[in-house]
């Protein structure tokens, strides 16, 4: 019994691969033999898909958009966050609690009920198919997210490094970049990774928003999907490269994951 | 927040009203967001328009319409159903598979990446992966079921629809509890589990007396999570089933979409999102308060 422990991790993990591979499967198979034959792996091996993305400049700068508004949206987050949630860590001030609930009702508030205003809003305030409007509508659900994150890490660290500062003479900026923002450096990463997890997982707003200039490549996908026809191994493609730039910042995270879920903060 | 916490370290807190202008970047960003679309929204729902900008006062007839409309009942229905089911799979799968993976070493970090990896496929080629994967022609899932000789085609017949709806779930969140679980799990000290050993105590008894509740804060954080994002989600199946066959995995979001930006009949879609969230809002705050109270003792 004792041995066969590691069949469940494996089976789940097993499981967890088999859409993947069947992804990478369709990705370099031609459209005739996906809709031809069933074969468990490409018998015409192509890289047409992924050549056919890389030269068609409507693909690539699709992914360029996404990775655009991601990492706006991740630098305002985290820098917006990190003065909040030091006061929240710190201090007792009036409505704090209150405040801090509200802003968690964000992260709850469903995107398809905020859909059609946020057109609007961004419409009217000319923001309309930039990135920065999407990076500013993900912060609706990231910013309390990455409050409620940095404050869990924050509070991890004794108030006493705060006081010995001050008595050394730190002002409070050169305290908070100098010495606190490095003993939190694990906490600032985790935010980051939770933040770009969310905003380049969101399509609905993502869509909603733009329009050709700041296109995501989600939406790239789906017109794809709806007008040329049935093209599944370059949908396939374009799928499959979507899962690489999150597994490259996992990896990155890997040891700070479980850190930061520890302090049960997502 | 403290309240997660407990009194412990609210008495090392002091009161700074100063503490407001650190926050108010943030009020500042969330309220634009969040309260400007607000107001939109209750505005649109108590109003009736014919287009051009000409709007009628017509008070609280759109929440009477949709508490009453069937169709929001049935949608309503469904999504609890959905949430639920999703919810029982997810948390003992969860809790089973981190209690099973190893605790140091290589293969740790392997399990985390491979893991975590479903979590950051963004959420239409999550839906467009399973499609894929499960139609009964060119799918490996779907060609696996129709070979063991059950007649499955998701496309067409209700169950199968479920079925593939709540296996995509499960397969792309079932690793946030995962995760979830197995930080709590690893934040107990051996200390624990050695007393156990002296105690003579079993499996069951160590999973029901030490384990258990040492991730009960973690759990209810997943079971947090997991009740918010089930219950708004639109992409995965909208792009799975759209939403089909009929209307028999239309869920709250996907129906709210068609309202208001397929037939843009706003008064109605408004007064609907106001209902929907606060649904969402109840729940978590019961929750909320709950899981406060629990701390505090």
């Amino acid at each position: 019994m004792k041995n066969a422990k590691w069949l469940v991790p494996t089976i789940y993990i097993l499981f967890l691969m088999l859409p993947i591979y069947w992804l990478l499967n369709m990705s370099f198979k031609t459209t005739n033999e996906i809709l031809g034959s069933f074969t468990l792996w490409p018998q015409e091996f192509t890289f047409e898909n992924y050549i056919a993305i890389f030269t068609d400049s409507t693909w690539y700068t699709g992914y360029l958009n996404s990775v655009n508004y991601v990492v706006i949206n991740t630098l305002i987050s985290v820098s917006a966050a990190l003065p909040a949630a030091y006061a929240f860590s710190r201090y007792k001030f009036l409505g704090d609690k209150h405040l801090f609930f509200w802003l968690l009702t964000n992260r709850m508030a469903p995107p398809a009920v905020f859909a059609l205003p946020f057109f609007q809003l961004y419409s009217a305030a000319n923001l309309f198919d930039t990135p920065i409007a999407v990076a500013l509508a993900h912060g609706l659900f990231n910013i309390p997210l990455a409050v409620w994150i940095l404050e869990g890490f924050m509070s991890g660290v004794p108030k006493e490094l705060d006081e010995t500062a001050y008595v050394d003479g730190y002002s409070f900026p050169r305290f908070f970049v100098k010495i606190f923002m490095p003993t939190i450096a694990a906490g600032i990463g985790v935010t980051a990774f939770f933040c770009f997890m969310f905003s380049w997982v969101e399509l609905l707003l993502a869509k909603t928003l733009t329009s050709v200039a700041a296109k995501p490549i989600a939406a790239v996908m789906t017109r794809t999907a709806s007008t040329s026809g049935y093209e599944l191994g370059l949908l396939a493609a374009a799928g499959a490269l979507t899962i690489i730039p999150g597994a490259i910042v996992i990896y990155f995270v890997r040891n700070h994951i479980a850190k930061g879920f520890a302090l049960g903060r997502v | 927040m403290a309240g997660w916490r407990g009194q412990a370290d609210m008495a090392m807190k002091s009161t700074n009203q100063k503490a407001w202008f650190f926050v108010l970047p943030v009020v500042a960003l969330v309220a634009f967001n969040a309260l400007i679309p607000l107001m939109t929204v209750v505005n649109y729902s108590v109003q009736e328009t014919f287009g051009n900008n000409v709007f009628f006062w017509e008070g609280v007839k759109w929440f009477e319409d949709v508490l009453h409309s069937e169709r929001f009942h049935a949608s309503l229905l469904r999504q609890l159903s959905f949430t639920g089911i999703i919810l029982v799979i997810e948390i003992p799968l969860g809790v089973a598979i981190a209690l099973t993976m190893p605790q140091k070493g290589f293969w740790v970090s392997v399990c985390l990446v491979l893991m975590a990896l479903p979590l950051l496929i963004p959420w239409n080629v999550v839906g467009a992966m399973w499609n894929i994967f499960a139609l009964p022609d060119i799918g490996l899932l779907g060609r696996m079921i129709n070979g063991i000789g059950i007649d499955y085609n998701f496309t067409q017949d209700p169950t199968a629809a479920w079925f593939t709806t709540i296996l995509m779930d499960v397969w792309h969140w079932t690793s946030l509890v995962v995760l979830l679980a197995y930080a709590g799990l690893r934040s107990i000290p051996d200390a624990y589990y050695q007393a156990a050993k002296i105690d003579g105590a079993g499996g069951w008894a160590v999973f029901r007396h030490i384990q258990l509740p040492k991730m009960k804060r973690v759990l209810t954080i997943a079971i947090l999570l997991r009740f918010m994002d089930s219950f708004m989600i639109y992409t995965e199946p909208f792009v799975l089933t759209g939403g089909g066959p009929g209307n028999t995995t239309t869920f709250l979001s996907i129906d709210l979409v068609k309202i208001a930006l397929g037939q843009f009949d706003l008064g109605p879609a408004a007064a609907m999102s106001l209902i929907y969230f606060l649904i969402v809002l109840l729940v978590c705050w019961v929750f909320y308060t709950l899981m406060m109270k629990d701390e505090d003792q």
